[in-house]
């Protein structure tokens, strides 16, 4: 069994497996990422050399063919794909992943006589590949189609939805038990692999878009055990370790998104947002907004000692990430420091203000997280809220009749002026009104992220 | 065959996830994301395999289909995270100072 060539897969696999690790670990400091990524990469094809020597293979000319295509389509994707489009970038990647996992998979079982050659352990794990495969497949695809705007991104439900899933996701467990009980049943198999992918798309329709980075990272989570599923089946460890790995990040980041939206799993995933807004006119009724011109807005900030942006959705919308850098660049050349407030679920994925803001060449230790932020708006004389709502609503502190009721906020209220960014006063998606713009330190300016600080950014020069 | 061994490592493999990314910043988080999605692409192993032997077509052009998404995760994932990495700098350099 251990010829040579055996051992120098073995060899490749086991040092790929240890360069995923070390690059996993240098994300913990951002000096050293990029180093640390490279090596993974190094890694990757390590392991692809490993594997193209493997004894069953006796034909290059698909593998070939495959990796070109890949090539050709995966390099765009890599290197022109806007930052602003990364959340539906990664939503469709998982859709990649999966479906590799997904086809070795079902072409695993197929070809081991339709099941007939398969022993339950096997196909325990083969099971598990096209159940969180498939169901990653369709799912990703809908979370991708929501983010780019091809399917609408509220949620969209439908009455006993919830049963109709459960009744889905039960009988898609029922054909998983028959098939480790009985593995020569084909007729299951691909009647579990339909369920599975229709599974996926009820669970993520009923999802908005706000409640997406838990979604993407659920996805990750499972994209993740799929692979590592496909390990399992065709014992390979170093797709165990890299599915595993993927698997716990994804599982961490959708614990903390989850908890920064103070709900359950459950909760997003079967309690959508989605039944229309009850509670929205109560507070809105007799109480006025301040608006604010821009002259008057660039004023105040162009005498501020302390500015705290907080960005949030609508400044990925609008692209206005290097106007924001530019209005910054003046604010701190006038003696002020310009810090910005980051919510762990602001914007569509896990980090992705970060991401914008760091294109813009913002330096990335002036990024601040939520706890170590929420202290310093006592101290600031402006808090930009650029696009974000409901991780600024004081509600979530205050009325327990709210739907966002316990979740951590960023205190913005707490500054001495407030200026919020906004379309209109049209509520956010969630239809849940937003007594912050109602404040009294608080004024509105209205109108497109991106114009409106190109003029307050001319009328701070004018100044 | 299922072997006991995988279980084994599959879970310590869980366990050094875990305790390695509950320490990455919420900073690097989406870079995390494609970082690791990347590395998942690895079922490009049990693609090639199955692309390459010899069981006849259907699996064949599986095999192929599955090179191919995994090859555009391993392709794109790798660029796109280097090029988030890339983005991250830090602060003094130009322009505004800080006190």
């Amino acid at each position: 069994m251990t010829d040579t060539r055996t051992l120098f897969i073995e060899a490749a696999y086991l040092l790929s497996s240890i360069l995923f690790i070390l690059g996993l670990r240098s994300l913990t400091l951002p000096d050293r990422a990029r180093r640390g990524m490279q090596l993974a990469a190094l890694g990757m094809l390590l392991a692809i050399v490993g594997t193209v020597v493997h004894h069953d293979i006796v034909d290059y000319r698909w593998i070939v063919a495959g990796l070109a295509i890949g090539t050709v389509i995966g390099y765009p994707l890599g290197v022109y794909v806007p930052m602003t489009a990364m959340p539906q970038r990664i939503a469709i990647s998982h859709m990649f992943g999966a479906i590799a996992a997904t086809l070795v998979g079902v072409a695993e079982f197929y070809h081991l006589g339709n099941g007939g050659e398969v022993s339950r352990g096997v196909m325990a794990a083969l099971g598990f590949e096209v159940l969180f495969g498939a169901l990653t497949i369709t799912g990703s695809f809908m979370a991708f189609g929501k983010l780019q705007g091809i399917v609408p991104s509220r949620p969209v439900t439908f009455k006993g939805q919830n049963l109709v899933s459960l009744a889905m996701f039960a009988a898609a467990g029922v054909l998983f038990v028959w098939l480790v009980v009985d593995p020569a049943s084909p007729r299951a198999f691909y009647a579990m692999v339909a369920l599975a992918l229709v599974f996926g798309v009820s669970l993520v329709l009923p999802i908005g878009g706000a409640d997406m980075p838990v979604v993407i990272s659920l996805l990750n989570s499972y994209a993740g055990l799929a692979s590592s599923a496909t390990g399992f089946a065709i014992d390979n460890n170093v797709l165990i370790i890299a599915g595993a790995l993927d698997g716990a990040s994804g599982f961490i980041l959708s614990i903390i998104m989850s908890k920064a939206m103070n709900r359950s799993f459950a909760n997003v995933l079967f309690g959508a947002f989605g039944s229309p807004p009850e509670a929205s006119a109560k507070t809105s009724q007799g109480l006025t907004v301040r608006s604010i011109t821009p002259e008057d807005a660039a004023i105040q900030l162009a005498f501020a000692r302390l500015v705290i942006v907080v960005p949030g959705y609508g400044m990925a919308v609008a692209q206005a990430q290097h106007q924001v850098r530019e209005l910054a660049a003046l604010v701190e050349k006038n003696g002020g420091t310009v810090l910005y407030a980051i919510h762990p679920v602001a914007g569509r994925m896990p980090g992705h203000m970060n991401v914008l803001l760091a294109e813009a060449d913002i330096p990335y230790d002036r990024l601040k997280e939520m706890d170590e932020i929420n202290d310093e708006f006592k101290n600031a004389d402006v808090a930009l809220v650029i696009g974000a709502n409901d991780v600024v609503n004081p509600a979530a502190r205050n009325d327990k009749s709210s739907p966002i009721y316990g979740m951590p906020i960023l205190n913005v209220d707490q500054a001495k002026q407030v200026i919020v960014m906004k379309r209109s006063m049209n509520p956010g998606f969630a239809g849940i009104e937003n007594e912050l713009f109602y404040a009294e330190n608080t004024s509105m300016l209205f109108g497109d992220a991106k114009q409106s600080l190109g003029k307050l950014v001319h009328e701070i020069k004018q100044a | 065959m299922l072997q006991l061994i995988q279980i084994y490592v599959f879970i310590l493999a869980g366990f050094v996830g875990f305790f390695t990314i509950t320490r990455v910043p919420a900073l690097l988080h989406t870079p995390l994301m494609s970082a690791t999605n990347a590395i998942s692409a690895i079922s490009l192993v049990g693609s090639l395999v199955l692309a390459g032997a010899d069981h006849g077509a259907l699996p064949t052009v599986l095999g192929f289909v599955a090179v191919t998404s995994a090859t555009i995760n391993v392709v794109g994932g790798f660029i796109i995270t280097d090029r988030m990495l890339k983005m991250f700098r830090r602060a003094p350099r130009s322009g505004g100072e800080r006190k």
